[in-house]
């Protein structure tokens, strides 16, 4: 669990993750990778202590008092424990506790040839898309570009595209401008979280990786 | 003009003491000993603040005000489980208001955990060069932020106040969508420099 990462985050997007206004399929990424990243948990917490500082110099309206501590006793918390997490499930325990999922209790879904998914559902109403995706040993995925804002976080095995090698914990932040064909590792494959802002269109690129069998 | 130029640079005033200084003692008397005496200070301080935290993010006034309270109950229900590791009790505060508004108004997941379920619970007390260290860093953030240029301040602001996503802002202040994530970077490259010596 403790080797170092390294790819992270971008950091003006790490940034909006701290502020609270990342759209919510990239801030389940981003839990994700901080889950696994001590440096960027330390990172965020600098960053929390900016909202800190810009939230306690707003200036209230004058006259504005705080009014009085509602009558509600103020009891002790007695709120149960969430669910306790596995610290050695290669799930992250952000995703793990929030979907009731192990790395193993996953239901994959055949997508496309060496290519299996399961989607993540998003708050009501939230665009984009949240899903795990596997991908078999050496399997290349066709050059595809990328709609808005998007990352892939890397859970287990590796891939390669023309930007280096990502393994366990790294995360890679693509946009618009990116386009790339990473192909996975040779000998385990990968299995990772991929996070977009706009609606996938992973049936486009599936059917570009099948065109060379069907003749197209 | 002139209130043009300065409506997304509200001044700094000088933070009040106990924002400077005696937070962390606020927070462990409220976690050691139940003080009401100690809450009611942190309620007085951090409810107008909180509520004009939710109402930029479109909270109506009713809302807002059972949101900043709602902050500070959980405050006082979560006090115990404060740490030094989770931050200045001030930024603690601040990720708790953050993830209620996420939850609440854009009824989001609120994806940060605060770490409340973690399995050992925080001590009473934090060390005294802990509580000194976490000072500093507080004092540190807040001046660099007094010290940044408007463009700097403003986007920070939006993002951290107003709760705007990077091409929300580059909407408002008619920008390119890089210019917003350099003015971001640099904003906080001071604060990292700021802060350096005290890692």
């Amino acid at each position: 669990m403790s080797q170092p990462v390294s790819h992270h985050p971008e950091t003006s997007k790490l940034m909006s993750f701290a502020a609270g206004s990342l759209p919510e399929p990239l801030a389940a990424a981003y839990a994700a990778h901080a889950s696994m990243c001590a440096a960027c948990r330390g990172e965020l917490r600098d960053m929390e202590l900016m909202g800190a500082a810009l939230l306690c110099s707003a200036v209230p309206t004058s006259g504005d008092a705080a009014g009085s501590i509602p009558a509600r006793p103020l009891s002790a918390d007695r709120a149960a424990a969430p669910a306790r997490h596995d610290a050695s499930d290669r799930l992250p325990a952000p995703i793990a506790r929030h979907y009731g999922l192990s790395f193993d209790s996953v239901r994959w879904k055949r997508l496309g040839p060496g290519i299996w998914h399961h989607r993540l559902t998003l708050s009501p109403g939230v665009q984009g898309d949240l899903r795990l995706l596997k991908i078999a040993a050496g399997r290349q995925m066709p050059l595809h570009g990328h709609g808005g804002m998007e990352v892939t976080l890397v859970l287990d095995g590796a891939y390669r595209d023309a930007t280096g090698e990502y393994r366990r914990g790294d995360i890679q932040d693509l946009d618009d401008a990116t386009e790339h064909s990473p192909v996975a590792d040779p000998g385990a494959g990968c299995i990772c979280l991929i996070a977009s802002e706009r609606p996938a269109r992973f049936k486009g690129i599936i059917s570009r990786l099948v065109q060379p069998w069907t003749g197209m | 003009m002139f209130q043009a130029v300065t409506a997304h640079r509200p001044p700094f005033r000088a933070p009040a003491p106990y924002l400077k200084g005696m937070m962390p003692d606020l927070l462990s008397r409220i976690a050691s000993e139940r003080s009401e005496e100690a809450f009611r200070r942190l309620f007085e301080t951090f409810v107008p603040r909180i509520r004009s935290y939710m109402r930029s993010r479109g909270a109506d006034a009713a809302a807002a005000e059972d949101l900043a309270q709602e902050t500070l109950l959980m405050v006082w229900r979560k006090a115990a489980l404060y740490s030094a590791e989770k931050g200045t009790p001030a930024s603690w505060i601040f990720t708790i208001a953050r993830n209620l508004r996420i939850d609440r108004l854009r009824k989001e997941v609120p994806w940060q955990e605060l770490g409340e379920d973690q399995e050992e619970i925080a001590s009473d007390d934090a060390a005294p060069d802990e509580l000194v260290s976490l000072r500093q860093r507080q004092e540190r953030v807040r001046s660099v932020l007094a010290a940044l240029p408007p463009d700097q301040r403003e986007a920070v602001t939006l993002a951290f106040i107003e709760g705007l996503s990077h091409s929300e802002i580059a909407a408002r202040l008619s920008l390119p969508l890089g210019t917003v994530k350099s003015r971001m970077r640099l904003a906080y490259g001071k604060v990292r420099a700021a802060l350096e010596d005290l890692q």
